[in-house]
């Protein structure tokens, strides 16, 4: 998916840069259809995709692989656990927008410089908050996202029992 | 079993159906915002995005002046609708720097001829690295940093008319 991360005016993360609309006024249906049709086709294609991403390549290691390739391993699995935050629902190494290029590009730099994973994660963190990482730590305010499955397998479990001991009777 | 543990499943269903109903009604807030709010502000140095302007490190904002950190870049297009504004504020006389995310210096000057310099210095932030240090998520973003170079203000996307008077009272605030 490739958005950009330019804040519109009703910013909506996740959605792509709306096309330019063509102008066309209300005209009555009738002789005019044909000239209405032909301006419309016109407009179409002369209109353009609205600025969005910048005109830089991509950086350094956006998508060129580390040369060793246990520490792109490393970078790598890293990367599949941070969010994206232009396309908030991806991790980094799925998006193609450019800031999660040059997330990438920052995991893969720092991961060559020896730092560890959890460093940069931390950092970021640091930067974000938990909402940047898609594999949150136990804390007060995640206890429920970890503990509900526990929760409803234990109910159910509950259920079952009754259900199958009143077969049997 | 009571009789009135019939009614369960339809209250269950009736508040799954709240729920749905309150989150289309008033979707959740996506902005992505800094956890650095309060944080000192990470150490950078960018080099100079244009001739004639310097570069910006973080050692200007610990020289006791509360000032402006502006995230921009000229190929942006909301970046263009707030410049009256960031114009505005600099007439007021605050000092407002910047950083340019990914861009090219002839770009960066045609923006400023076109709609105006209120910035002392800017940083070229080439890969966004200053960026994601500041936990900022996109362009624009605008940090109100104190004079001991603390993070005490995010405002994200474009400043606009009526946010004018809170990024005031935060930089007097910081004084």
């Amino acid at each position: 998916m490739s958005v950009s991360y330019i804040r519109h005016p009703g910013f909506n993360p996740g959605s792509k840069v709306p096309h330019e609309q063509p102008a066309v006024g209300v005209r009555p249906v009738g002789s005019r259809i044909k000239s209405g049709m032909t301006a419309v086709i016109v407009a179409l294609l002369l209109a353009t995709p609205a600025l969005a991403d910048s005109n830089l390549p991509p950086a350094r290691y956006a998508n060129t692989q580390l040369r060793d390739p246990a520490k792109e391993q490393q970078a790598r699995a890293l990367m599949a656990t941070l969010r994206c935050l232009v396309c908030q629902g991806q991790a980094i190494s799925d998006s193609d927008a450019e800031m999660a290029g040059d997330m990438r590009s920052l995991v893969r730099t720092r991961i060559a410089a020896g730092e560890s994973p959890k460093q940069i994660r931390d950092s970021l963190i640091a930067s974000y908050g938990e909402y940047v990482t898609y594999d949150p730590p136990f804390n007060a305010l995640t206890a429920p996202l970890w503990l509900l499955p526990l929760i409803l397998i234990g109910i159910g479990a509950w259920l079952a029992r009754g259900l199958f001991r009143r077969q049997r009777s | 079993m009571k009789r009135s543990a019939v009614w369960l499943p339809l209250l269950g269903f009736a508040l799954v159906f709240a729920v749905v109903a309150m989150a289309l009604v008033r979707p959740a807030d996506r902005t992505v915002r800094s956890a650095m709010i309060g944080k000192p502000l990470p150490t950078f140095s960018l080099a100079a995005m244009v001739p004639g302007k310097p570069g910006l490190g973080s050692a200007v904002f610990t020289q006791g002046q509360p000032r402006l950190l502006n995230v921009f870049a000229s190929w942006c297009v909301p970046c263009i609708a707030e410049a009256p504004m960031l114009m505005r504020l600099k007439r007021m006389g605050v000092p407002i720097e910047a950083v340019a995310i990914r861009d090219t210096p002839a770009a960066v000057q045609a923006f400023l001829a076109r709609n105006g310099d209120p910035y002392g210095r800017i940083g070229n932030d080439r890969e966004s690295s200053v960026q994601l240090a500041l936990g900022s998520s996109g362009v624009p973003e605008t940090f109100v940093i104190d004079g001991k170079g603390r993070i005490v203000l995010q405002h994200v996307g474009d400043i606009r008319d009526g946010d004018v008077p809170e990024i005031l009272a935060a930089l007097e605030k910081a004084r």
